[in-house]
């Protein structure tokens, strides 16, 4: 029998805009010690089912149908007082944000004990001595000293950590974890995961994984269901939905993915967005995107189609008795063509005179300590980075947040005045130029940030917007040239020119960084400083975004500085990287020699580090210990050595210099001297 | 000869401003929206009303002129006379003009101190005398009072209804036009609140109003309504005028302070550094001296000057009104700072948003930067601050006033009207109505004053209107 058995879970909520069925006849099971997930992009109500099987949804407004059982007690039967004994005891959640789901004011051992206390018979001491092991068994070094630290104390990894800590001490029979990694980086990530698994095999516990990275997903689940616009639309055993996705979405899901298999051409897109979930659906929701859709989807409900053992699908394709031909073939020529359609854009220009040369960049920011404001020290976010582009081409600069790689693309495009070293731009020294010079030359070099909703003034129209940096550099000079151009922006990125009147809130998160582009490309700059510009976007938006920025590299031959922590739109878009950690950068090279053959052990363990969907047999994922170092106090030598499982013991004294490896590449490694 | 005070052609400046903002907020479909949502408050519209006839009452009041004088045998006709009136006045000369000897009780005919009287048949008797205005149409008081009290009432509340009724027929053929509807279906979606402004709220208010109103006006040609003050003047004419003293006080005193709080507040935000230190040292030094030194001191100082040069005003009115402004610009200069506080807070909030910084990637100046995308931006806290300022400042009025430095004594006000109350509540009977009718004006203005700020808050505040949609947002969030 099945841990948890879901059956015809209904969520609603009340809102403005009417009724939002959140959820929609929802059935799946999990078994104690397997890992089902949840798979989809944001708005499709992964987090509502959590939430509703939780019953953390406030009363009033949400409404909550169907059946859960947990060990064969419906939950939703069960009183609020009866439910309290519950969650925490039988099954518990760890949320997205480890940085706000910890009480700040209290000490996270105090915390802990908090649910020992409230869910088992422990108490006082013994509660303590409870708290201790868990912290230790989540893999938190030092756990007496940590139990008495408070939240702002410990980095976002270690944050998560605790959260699972607190989980764990009811010893629940079912965990949820809602996206538990997306706010963590990379090799952070990677600890969490490996941590997640064992525990769950260890405990035998059942878990819902709740995640939209299909990469995440294969490498934790047993079995994955997809979710679309509030409803189930595939179930299936990982190896068999990720060895051929059946239904239509799911399968756009996977072709939407950067990859390196398909860096030639242009990705594979979703068109439109996912439905509100407002509307009474009276036919597949996913016609008006699918591919395959044909007249029966728009007339007819799917209902559930098991193909073989346990691969479930809502879809009409599958339909046995309609006796529809295999689809498959079409679609998979589909993407082939658009394979041969693409090349890599853009041709070397070696020999070119590079269009940036960063030489020594540095940026420091003064700590100041005491009534006078004195200066205690300095935080080197950005400590000699060197890098060249040319037009036409794109440089990654690659790194997890806090290395200083956001701090740099400001300091290069001298929105920060940087503290030393030298960015040439054209031929032109811009660290002395006076600001006025500095105006001129700002048409040239722009940025594109990275979250859509906070880089639009939300009180000025698309219009105006595209019109600001024409008219603060003067670029068209007369109204009607100027409006011209608007329009012109509008519809290169994919927009229409009637959109102009609109305001931002009515765009969706892919539209609005199609404006972003727009606005950056009104003055016509040669460089574009794209600071993680999909970060903040779904899987097949990011697709669209990626592609855009491709296509306009090829027609307007822009060189893009291309700030990432994804290394999969690395492989997809750049044709060199740069790795950087702690406000150093450790290696560059071409794409191909970085991702092929990395050198420098943390850009190893940084691609390796990466959840990947082709199940590669044997390949280690090497786990980094600890956490990236303050900048305000960085590690003697190299930086990296602390955590570097090849350190030898010059590491700890010199920062190595770069070693060129071949024409275009370089390594800061001793180990490479 | 009509006379434009100073602190008329503020009043006129303000309204000025607040068509112009309409005509600009009219344009932009945010703003639009949020005071949609203002309008669909019950309890923010039925507030409004109330504030509405405050407004009326002070704009009548704000329209000033000195009439001719009457031609005395042997002089020309071509001069004008030193008083200063305001249409608000005209209206109500019966009640400026019904002055008594002394004080009187609401609705009296006798008044409230004993006389000495020489009866017909020279004997002297101390007696209570009739009034010369309140109730003289009445031949024996002590029996017909009652009836004819009651008689006006009816009167009051037949006109009340027969003006309610025109307007609610005026009210419902618009909406029927406007809806297509015939008259019984647009009443009904009014009166369930089917609309999407709460026309329903602001007609049961009105509907309110005008039945206290009616009585009052028609008792008002016959009696005092709420009696008079010690020097027989009408406490109602009183109160009526201190309305506008109120207002001016809560608007101009913001128009006062705007300029300071706003620029400051955004140039220490934005700029920072030293500018931010200077404008910081400032406001902290000045809320650190205590308010009502301040004030004291600089309406004092402004007091010699005015009273030094007597030459500089041509009546009395004027002279008063100088003192009014002044006051609102001293209330004005102590009291941006909490304003600029929050301005400046938000601004540094602001100045890390990416679109700021995208302007400033275009090399947009920082002037731009605060006019074009700071300002707009912070706007709405404005707008709750001032709002919310209002009825804080009509109360500061009063309690300057009551301590003697706030308006001239001469200048009829909610504070000196309670001032002059404190020593009649130490009189034996004691003279218990003007200080009523002081404090219930002023509660309804201030209580009308803060449910429209509330409802103000509820709508332009992202905090609070991001709660009112919340499930919706998280419904596809998750």
């Amino acid at each position: 029998m099945s841990l948890l058995r879901v059956e015809g879970l209904r969520t609603s909520l009340t809102s403005a805009a009417g009724i939002v069925r959140a959820v929609d006849e929802v059935s799946f099971e999990v078994a104690a010690g397997e890992t089902f997930a949840l798979l989809g992009e944001s708005g499709c109500g992964k987090s509502m089912t959590a939430l509703s099987l939780m019953r953390l949804l406030p009363d009033a407004g949400a409404n909550v149908g169907g059946r859960v059982l947990l060990d064969g007690r419906d939950l939703l039967a069960l009183s609020e007082a009866e439910m309290r004994g519950v969650r925490g005891r039988e099954m518990a959640m760890i949320f997205q944000e480890p940085a706000t789901s910890l009480n700040p004011v209290l000490s996270v051992g105090r915390q802990i004990v908090e649910v020992l206390e409230r869910h088992t018979t422990t108490q006082g001491a013994a509660a303590r001595r409870r708290a201790l092991e868990l912290v230790d068994a989540v893999g938190i070094p030092d756990p007496a000293r940590r139990l008495d630290e408070y939240p702002f104390q410990l980095s976002g990894g270690m944050k998560q950590r605790v959260m699972i800590a607190m989980a764990l001490a009811g010893d629940p029979r079912l965990l949820i974890a809602d996206e538990p990694t997306t706010a963590l980086d990379v090799t952070i990530q990677a600890q969490v995961l490996e941590l997640l698994g064992q525990l769950q095999r260890d405990r035998g516990m059942g878990m819902l994984l709740i995640s939209h990275d299909l990469g995440i997903v294969s490498q934790l689940a047993q079995r994955v269901g997809v979710m679309y616009a509030g409803e189930l639309v595939e179930v299936a055993d990982r190896q068999t939905f990720f060895a051929s996705p059946r239904h239509p979405y799911s399968r756009k899901l996977f072709a939407a993915l950067p990859r390196p298999a398909r860096c030639g051409g242009a990705l594979e897109t979703i068109p439109g967005s996912v439905p509100p979930l407002t509307t009474i659906f009276t036919c597949c929701r996913f016609a008006d995107r699918c591919p395959s859709a044909w007249a029966r989807c728009r007339d007819e409900v799917p209902a559930w189609h098991a193909t073989t053992d346990g691969h479930a699908v809502r879809c009409h394709l599958y339909d046995q008795r309609a006796g529809i031909g295999n689809q498959e073939e079409g679609s998979r020529s589909q993407i082939a063509g658009d394979q041969v359609a693409g090349s890599r854009a853009s041709p070397l220009l070696q020999g070119e005179a590079p269009l940036l040369e960063v030489a020594d960049l540095k940026m420091h920011f003064p700590i100041r300590k005491g009534v006078f404001k004195r200066v205690a020290g300095q935080v080197r976010a950005v400590d000699g980075v060197s890098l060249g582009l040319t037009l036409g081409r794109t440089l990654a600069l690659v790194g997890e947040s806090g290395c200083g790689k956001t701090t740099a693309g400001k300091a290069i495009l001298q929105l920060l005045r940087p503290t030393g070293g030298s960015v040439r731009f054209g031929g032109e020294e811009l660290t002395s130029l006076p600001q006025g010079r500095l105006r001129a030359l700002r048409a040239e070099m722009q940025i594109v940030f990275q979250d859509p909703y906070g880089s639009l003034d939300p009180r000025m129209r698309v219009g105006d917007i595209i019109e600001e940096g024409m008219a603060a550099l003067g670029t068209a000079s007369d109204r009607a040239a100027r409006d011209r151009r608007i329009d012109e922006q509008l519809e290169r990125v994919g927009l229409s020119a009637g959109m102009r009147g609109r305001y931002p809130h009515e765009f969706s998160g892919g539209q609005r960084q199609r404006i972003a582009i727009a606005r950056a490309l009104a003055v016509e700059p040669r460089l574009l400083v794209c600071d993680e510009p999909t970060s903040a976007l779904d899987v097949s938006v990011q697709a669209q975004i990626l592609n855009l920025l491709k296509e306009l590299q090829a027609s307007l031959g822009l060189a893009y500085l291309f700030i990432t922590h994804n290394i999969a739109v690395v492989e997809y878009l750049a044709h060199e990287v740069a790795v950087m950690y702690l406000g150093r950068i450790v290696e560059r090279g071409t794409v191909e020699e970085i991702l092929r053959d990395p050198k420098h052990p943390y850009t190893e363990a940084l691609l390796s580090a990466v959840p990947r969907i082709e199940a590669e047999a044997g390949r280690p994922v090497i786990v980094l210990r600890g956490d990236m170092p303050s900048p305000a106090n960085p590690p003697p030598g190299c930086h990296f050595h602390p955590r570097c499982p090849r350190a030898m013991p010059e590491c700890a004294v010199t920062f190595p210099s770069a070693t060129r490896l071949s024409e275009s590449r370089s390594v800061h490694c001793h180990l490479y001297r | 000869m009509p006379i434009v005070l100073w602190t008329d052609a503020l009043v006129f400046l303000l309204i000025a401003c607040a068509i112009g903002s309409g005509v600009y907020v009219s344009r932009r479909e945010y703003l639009l929206a949020s005071w949609r949502r203002v309008g669909e408050s019950r309890a923010g519209m039925a507030a409004l009303t109330v504030l509405a006839a405050f407004i009326l009452v002070g704009l009548l009041d704000s329209l000033h002129y000195r009439p001719r004088l009457e031609a005395v045998a042997g002089q020309s006709a071509n001069g004008f006379g030193t008083e200063v009136r305001s249409a608000l006045d005209v209206l109500l000369l019966p009640l400026k003009a019904a002055t008594e000897k002394t004080y009187s009780a609401p609705l009296a005919t006798h008044l409230y101190a004993r006389e000495t009287v020489e009866l017909p048949d020279g004997t002297q008797a101390r007696v209570f005398p009739r009034l010369k205005h309140g109730g003289v149409h009445l031949k024996d008081p002590a029996q017909d009072r009652g009836r004819d009290v009651a008689r006006h009432i009816l009167r009051g509340l037949v006109l009340a209804v027969l003006a309610g009724l025109t307007f609610a027929a005026i009210a419902l053929q618009a909406a029927a036009v406007r809806w297509g509807v015939r008259w019984p279906a647009a009443w009904r979606r009014i009166r369930r609140g089917e609309t999407r402004f709460a026309w329903n709220a602001v007609l049961a208010t009105l509907a309110v109003l005008l039945l206290l109103a009616g009585p009052v006006v028609s008792l008002a040609g016959g009696y005092h309504v709420f009696g008079t003050d010690k020097v027989g003047q009408d406490v109602l004419y009183l109160t009526l005028k201190s309305i506008r003293t109120g207002l001016v006080i809560g608007t101009i005193t913001t128009l006062a302070m705007l300029p300071f709080a706003v620029a400051l507040g955004i140039v220490a935000g934005y700029l920072g550094g030293w500018v931010d230190d200077v404008i910081q040292y400032l406001y902290t030094t000045l809320n650190s001296i205590p308010g009502v030194l301040l004030i004291a001191a600089s309406v004092l100082m402004m007091q010699v000057v005015i009273d030094t040069h007597p030459d500089w005003f041509a009546t009395s009115a004027q002279r008063a009104d100088a003192r009014l402004l002044a006051l609102c610009l001293i209330l004005g200069v102590t009291s941006w700072t909490g304003l600029c506080r929050l301005l400046r807070a938000e601004t540094l909030k602001l100045r890390e948003l990416e679109y700021v910084q995208a302007a400033q990637a275009f090399g947009a100046s920082a002037s731009r930067i605060m006019g074009r995308h700071i300002l707009p931006n912070v706007m709405h806290i404005v707008l709750i601050a001032v709002v919310m300022d209002f009825s804080g400042l009509v109360l500061a009025e009063a309690v300057l006033s009551y301590i003697g430095i706030g308006v001239d004594p001469s200048t009829i006000s909610f504070g000196t009207m309670i001032n002059t109350a404190r020593l009649e509540l130490a009189r034996e009977p004691v003279v218990w109505w003007s200080l009523v009718a002081a404090f219930a004006f002023m509660f309804v203005l201030v209580l009308a004053a803060n449910l429209f700020s509330d409802s103000v808050r509820d709508a332009f505040d992202p905090r609070i209107a991001g709660r009112r949609i919340a499930p919706a947002a998280q419904g596809q969030a998750a």
